[in-house]
């Protein structure tokens, strides 16, 4: 290219050229935006929730103090509020392992064995739940679940009223119907989070190449020894990607509980009660942290465990 | 060859996927202790064979014989074979040591033992002081050397190694060759070797199977293969050749029987040059010449129709041979004409 046609590139081309021979300014211009994002309104609100649970609520104006004081997080130590923290932790647990169960089976047949085009299919079925709104099927899982729905009406069919009423009665977990028991509850969590559990299972085991697994074969693993040793421990990464995902949802939803379930709150009821009707934001804040800790916690433990070898 | 029963025995063999018949009515037999090379173009069934001895495929038709027992229905963890894979499918969550002891912990062989042998192993593969790096730490020479101390520390009676060099350089490559080689001698063990590559077939095996399309072209020695190839594939696969038929080799030989050359075996000479007594000779005109360093590639017309490639050792270095366009004469003993089967490439 002469001088000339140089001189005479449009101003889109030397734009692009400028940006080709500085590298930098192209990272800064792209990263700027989504680190303003995550710095100022997405961390700062987080701060702004660590820093109101701080403040405590003065009993008899019922008005916010802000003032710093360890008030809250007293309040949040009371046998009432580490009940429902228990609950809602065992829920997501149940909840992750169900996911975990139910989606591995499905995961490893897409990636091992399905068709191209039966993959495709069960992609879109994996998906298909989430166009829709998470409302609508909420509510449709209640009917589902109501004592006149078609749960009951099946089992009926089937002569298992016995198993079903046995369930309703366990303790804890049990209650009139399964739209207004914990079983309800974990059966539509689990319905409405499992897609977020089967796509990073589908995405690890996708990265586990089958020579590997005729490798184990070949040095004298049975198909047991083999899963154990190398593809659970290869697919781990991606079970807690999915786990990560199954369980701070679960945390923190407090829609399914109040619509399917029983009268115990969840910790998202919980903080949606004291900063709405309580008026007690500092105590909503400290409730909010349970589950970002209850995350810490869990990430620190499976990477201890080595759950994250393997990337 | 210590014992009589062989220790892997195809006969009449067929494995297909839908209509295809990957490979077709294979038979044969490889001797105890032998290297034994399967070799042929992608696609040609060769590397089917190796997945049917290890167990991960299974015959549609025929039976296989592994040291005298017939393995239909045998899995491959209960087959005393071992696999080297082409892309060595070194476990990536392990370091090279538990790499290595994974047929042995899998066997419940004690920590200590294991570890001993795991030690044995790599010193064998030059691969000391490396037990406990990643697979990913390492260059591709070094993954080819853990993929073989993982299968032989497990003493298998017969080695499968699916194109274990196909991914090294080729300095690297012909390193290994000489190596493996070595190593097979050192430890006594069958090797089965699946390769494309034929410079690597004919350097190490005792003996070559060459197929193509699924079913077996001939089975000998590597060096009658190349000097007695039995069809005309064999020859055009293995080394380069120069085939006549028809018109041209009835002008050539008298007899419209195809058959092929060596371009090493046909000297070129000036047009003048006196030609010695019973070699059978040509005339022709230099249509190419490739300098190949070692040796100059002339590619002649000859009078008549038909071309011929020869193969000229630059044993000389004043000696430029002919020209481009220069008139020559060739000339080759006629016991080098190999005579081919019916078959054509």
């Amino acid at each position: 290219m002469t001088a000339a046609a140089l001189q005479s590139s449009a101003p889109l081309q030397r734009l692009s050229n400028a940006l080709y021979l500085q590298p930098r300014l192209l990272l800064f211009l792209l990263l700027t935006p989504p680190l303003l994002w995550l710095g100022v309104i997405y961390l700062g609100s987080l701060f702004a929730l660590l820093a109101q649970s701080f403040f405590y609520i003065d009993e008899y104006s019922g008005m916010v103090v802000r003032e710093v004081s360890l008030a809250t997080w007293r309040q949040l130590f009371t046998l009432a509020n580490l009940d429902i923290v228990l609950r809602t932790t065992a829920m997501a647990a149940a909840v992750t392992a169900g996911a975990a169960l139910l989606g591995f089976p499905l995961a490893y047949y897409m990636v091992r064995y399905a068709s191209t085009r039966m993959k495709a299919l069960l992609y879109l079925g994996v998906m298909l739940p989430l166009w829709s709104s998470y409302l609508v099927r909420v509510y449709s899982w209640k009917l589902i679940l109501a004592k006149e729905g078609i749960i009951t009406w099946l089992s009926e069919q089937l002569h298992l009223t016995w198993l079903l009423e046995g369930m309703l009665a366990l303790p804890v977990i049990g209650g009139p119907s399964l739209s207004t028991s914990d079983i309800g509850t974990f059966l539509v969590f689990l319905y409405v989070w499992l897609p977020f559990m089967i796509l990073p299972v589908v995405a690890a085991l996708e990265r586990v190449p089958r020579t590997l697994i005729e490798a184990s074969a070949d040095l004298g693993a049975p198909p047991g020894a083999t899963f154990r040793r190398v593809i659970w421990p290869l697919a781990l990464p991606g079970v807690v990607a999915g786990s990560i995902f199954t369980f701070s949802l679960t945390l923190g939803d407090y829609i399914i509980p109040g619509i399917v379930g029983s009268s115990h709150p969840f910790i998202g009821q919980a903080v949606y009660a004291h900063q709405g009707t309580a008026g007690n934001v500092p105590l909503a804040a400290a409730l909010t942290i349970v589950p970002i800790a209850i995350m810490a916690v869990y990430l620190t433990v499976a990477k201890r465990m080595g759950a994250f070898d393997a990337l | 060859m210590s014992t009589a029963i062989p220790a892997v025995r195809f006969s009449v063999v067929r494995r297909q996927f839908g209509e295809v018949r990957a490979i077709d009515d294979v038979g044969f037999e490889i001797a105890d202790g032998e290297f034994f090379s399967l070799l042929g173009p992608s696609g040609s069934g060769k590397t089917t064979c190796l997945r049917l001895i290890a167990g991960f495929e299974q015959p549609d038709a025929g039976t296989i014989e592994i040291h005298g027992v017939n393995v239909a229905g045998v899995p491959p963890y209960q087959r005393d074979v071992n696999t080297v894979f082409q892309d060595y499918a070194l476990f990536p969550h392990m370091s090279v040591g538990q790499n290595v002891e994974y047929g042995l912990m899998i066997r419940k062989v004690p920590a200590a033992e294991r570890s001993r042998r795991a030690e044995e192993m790599l010193e064998l593969v030059k691969l000391a002081g490396m037990r406990g790096r990643k697979p990913a730490q390492l260059s591709g020479g070094q993954r080819q050397r853990v993929a073989l101390a993982r299968a032989l520390i497990n003493r298998p009676r017969v080695l499968l190694l699916d194109e274990p060099l196909g991914a090294l350089d080729l300095k690297l490559r012909e390193a290994m060759q000489v190596e493996l080689k070595a190593l097979q001698r050192q430890v006594g063990i069958t090797f089965v070797y699946v390769t494309h590559d034929q410079g690597e077939a004919l350097s190490m095996s005792d003996r070559v199977a060459v197929f193509n399309l699924g079913r077996i072209e001939q089975i000998d020695t590597p060096a009658a293969i190349y000097e007695h190839p039995a069809t005309a594939f064999v020859a055009g696969f293995v080394g380069v050749s120069n085939l006549c038929e028809g018109e041209v080799a009835k002008r050539l030989s008298g007899s419209a029987e195809p058959f092929a050359i060596r371009p090493e075996k046909i000297r070129i000479a000036r047009e003048d040059a006196p030609t010695p007594d019973g070699w059978v000779y040509a005339g022709g005109r230099v249509e190419s010449i490739v300098y190949l360093g070692a040796a100059t590639r002339y590619t002649v017309e000859l009078d008549g129709g038909g071309s011929l490639t020869v193969l000229h050792q630059n044993a000389d270095d004043r000696d430029h041979g002919p020209a481009s366009g220069a008139r020559v004469r060739l000339a080759w003993q006629a016991r080098h004409q190999q005579r081919l089967g019916g078959q054509r490439a």
